[in-house]
């Protein structure tokens, strides 16, 4: 119990990394973003959330997210499934 | 015949997640700095880390600790900490005799301010269905064996509570300081999966 302690060494994550790719932490940030520019309280994603699990609990959990988030959208006509569809990309933008 | 450009292919959600924040962008309804600051939000101020300043304080001054387990929420925002997923925090102590366990057994809630986001276990359907089945087991099995004579308590997140496990001050601390024995503090002990 010598170490030097400061904010940066106290514990973060145990070694584990939250986000394993870049797009995991986008579609946190936006299901955040868009829950509160709505005024919805978090319920409002977060049973959406348990729901697209319990549709298919093997999923990987930001699959589910994004079906989640997609429903959310949808939902509140904020865009439609053909409009995503238009929109999806088939390459990696460049960095 | 070989592609010199080497497109990266994306993954169907990773697409399907660009597509809807570009459809929202495109709307006026999201501004990418506001992602931007959501994210950057949790990589630098959301974490366990809090939760350690918050046990260190509760093993440094028992006042403090009556509050936290009489108000979680009210005792963690004395210490700057809140928001969501931290609107209704129960802290459950550990003694000789009980042991508490986490769990979210439906989805994966989890107290966002104090503990930042959860590990990848946390949400795998393993740990969500054994903890409730076989915790003492279970917590063997991640490195905890929890004596047959202690109690372990489970707590399901999936209603409206979110939980922080208060883990005993281990042996040997008397000499630290509040903020060295935030050091000591780790994120599986605040869920419960692990000892101190």
């Amino acid at each position: 119990m010598t170490v030097p302690l400061d904010d940066e060494s106290l514990p973060r994550d145990n070694g584990e990394l939250v986000f394993e790719a870049p797009w995991q932490a986008r579609a946190l940030g936006i299901a955040i973003a868009v829950v509160e520019r709505l005024g919805l309280p978090w319920d409002a994603f977060r049973h959406r959330l348990m729901a697209a699990i319990a549709s298919d609990p093997k999923r990987p959990y930001y699959e589910s997210w994004s079906e989640a988030l997609e429903s959310l959208v949808i939902d509140m006509n904020l865009a439609t499934p053909e409009v995503l569809d238009a929109a999806t990309p088939t390459e990696r933008a460049p960095l | 015949m070989a592609d010199h450009h080497h497109p990266q292919t994306l993954a169907p959600v990773e697409a399907r997640i660009a597509a809807i924040e570009a459809v929202l962008v495109e709307k006026g309804i999201l501004d990418v700095d506001a992602v931007d600051q959501v994210v950057q939000h949790f990589e630098d101020n959301l974490g366990p880390m809090n939760g350690a300043k918050v046990v260190a304080r509760a093993w440094t001054d028992p006042q403090y600790k009556d509050r936290l387990l009489e108000d979680g929420t009210a005792a963690i925002a004395e210490l700057g900490f809140g928001g969501p997923e931290g609107e209704y925090v129960v802290v459950l102590e550990n003694t000789p005799e009980v042991h508490n366990l986490v769990v979210c057994t439906l989805c994966s809630c989890y107290p966002w301010p104090i503990l930042g986001l959860p590990p990848k276990w946390y949400k795998a359907p393993a740990y969500r269905s054994r903890a409730v089945r076989e915790p003492r087991k279970l917590l063997a099995e991640m490195g905890s064996a929890i004596p047959d004579d202690v109690e372990i308590r489970v707590w399901d997140s999936s209603a409206e509570a979110r939980y922080l496990v208060l883990p005993m001050r281990p042996g040997g601390t008397e000499d630290l300081s509040e903020q060295e024995l935030a050091g000591v503090v780790t994120r599986d002990s605040m869920i419960g999966v692990q000892r101190l």
